[in-house]
């Protein structure tokens, strides 16, 4: 959009700026077709990394971080004209547009800290290194924990795991607010705000449901039951994590304390289900993932891997 | 006025895509604009919120203007510490929507979060009709910043521009 389009009481448009509306189209140059913006989402911005920190780390550290919300804003944004009415449709996008705009910053940090990590792609692509690390990675290179891959289910399960993610994500980003790397704070910082919102949205739907017909507490224990088994993984750790993060495990005491919260505001038991082992010890932050990740890749990235140069 | 001041004047002028009754100084988005030795127009701009798909827009509106106004060469910067907040909004900026059928902000929360399993309450007034009887519809709405309420009095409903 032009300025001259803006017309208030204020700031009147003034014609003579341009010959034709559509002149504000093209005064960039061509961009690639696809991703969520033109424009480097760290302009600007000093990504010197700080003493003591190695860029490799730092720079896995983030696609971990920035993965969990790429993949879960994916899976949210799948309820757009899905959702039980209006009003939750606009909240799960709205979250999902929260999660897409960390993922951005996280996955722009971690091209900047380490170059050698962003997929090569041939001479002369205009693919910027936030969309090489969304759309031409397989899943195997995806460092996301197994929680947010996991398909949508039914409303019930939707909210429960966004009410175990954001409450630990919360608690995390919470820490991570005061980390060496003053990007990585930035982003940490801006993102407690908005998970806070998140949270409440999916404690206050977990305790409606709960708490509704007979129905809607069978589904919400039975979606319990299910992603119980994967809350573990956001806990364990990852040497990564531990390295350079915020210790998962030193998250843990108030993570108990929110969900205990909930889950008896409630009347729901936690399930005592055994975590979801990996393979050969290997969890989704090894880059070892169920299917329903690749399935989910495999419709996320088809047209951009299809025209890898298309501009518009 | 020098050429620091002109400039800032216009990019002072550039409103918001989504909240086109608020200039992005109003909004608190505009945090600082500065010459270099070259001419070169520097202005800094903090997103509102980390997925906000009008930084693009607001980006472009502020390098046309002050193109259009003879400052050729022009940088927009990110500055995302410290993170915006509604705090930053000015009381002209308030007015600007309450005017236009938006609820200003309360005060940001600011401190430890409690994980709150009961709606927000807010102490808010129909922008159309002044009532206190209202309630909460939804706390997300058409963009990210915003919450729908109902005004219970005149029946309408209303956005309300969320603290944070």
């Amino acid at each position: 959009m032009s300025p001259a389009v803006t017309n208030t009481e204020a700031n009147p448009v003034r014609h003579e700026d341009h010959q034709s509306v559509y002149d504000g189209l093209l005064v960039n140059d061509a961009h690639w077709a696809f991703g969520t913006d033109f424009e480097d989402p760290l302009a600007g911005v000093d990504t010197t990394i700080p003493e003591g920190l190695d860029p490799h780390d730092l720079a896995l550290y983030c696609l971990m971080l920035g993965d969990d919300a790429l993949v879960l804003s994916h899976r949210l944004s799948e309820w757009c004209s899905n959702a039980p009415d209006l009003e939750e449709d606009i909240a799960l996008a709205n979250i999902a547009l929260d999660l897409l705009g960390q993922a951005r910053l996280l996955l722009a940090r971690a091209a900047a800290a380490d170059p050698s990590v962003v997929p090569a792609l041939p001479p002369g692509s205009p693919v910027p290194a936030e969309d090489a690390f969304a759309f031409f990675r397989s899943a195997g290179d995806f460092r996301n924990v197994r929680l947010v891959e996991a398909p949508n289910g039914d409303f019930a399960e939707t909210i429960t795991r966004l009410l175990l993610f954001s409450s630990h994500r919360l608690e995390i980003f919470r820490r991570l607010a005061q980390h060496p790397d003053a990007v990585l704070a930035a982003v940490a910082a801006k993102g407690v705000k908005e998970l806070a919102y998140h949270r409440d949205f999916a404690a206050r739907w977990f305790v409606t449901l709960a708490q509704g017909t007979d129905v809607s507490r069978q589904r919400t224990q039975a979606a319990l039951a299910r992603a119980w088994p994967l809350k573990d993984e956001l806990t364990q750790g990852h040497d990564v994590e531990i390295r350079v993060g915020v210790d998962p495990a030193t998250t843990q005491v108030d993570l108990t304390t929110v969900l205990t919260q909930v889950l008896s505001a409630a009347a729901l038991d936690a399930p005592k289900a055994p975590v979801l082992a990996g393979v050969n010890g290997l969890v989704g932050r090894d880059g070892m993932h169920t299917e329903a990740l690749s399935l989910l890749l495999a419709e996320m990235q088809v047209v951009a891997r299809e025209h890898p140069m298309g501009t518009w | 006025m020098n050429t620091t001041e002109r400039a800032r004047e216009i990019a002072a002028t550039v409103t918001d895509p989504e909240l086109p009754m608020l200039t992005l100084e109003d909004l608190g988005v505009l945090r600082d604009v500065r010459t270099d030795a070259s001419g070169r127009v520097i202005v800094a701009v903090t997103p509102t919120y980390s997925g906000c798909p009008a930084v693009a827009t607001m980006r472009d509106d502020l390098v046309h203007r002050l193109q259009a106004s003879g400052f050729p060469d022009v940088s927009v910067q990110l500055e995302l510490s410290p993170a915006w907040t509604t705090d930053w909004i000015t009381d002209r900026g308030r007015q600007a929507l309450r005017e236009h059928g938006i609820s200003a902000p309360g005060p940001a929360p600011r401190g430890p979060l409690p994980v709150t399993m009961s709606p927000t309450r807010r102490q808010l007034s129909c922008p159309r009709c002044g009532s206190h009887d209202t309630t909460s519809i939804s706390e997300f709405g058409s963009t990210a910043c915003k919450a729908l309420y109902r005004c219970q009095a005149c029946l309408e409903p209303f956005e309300h521009l969320k603290e944070i």
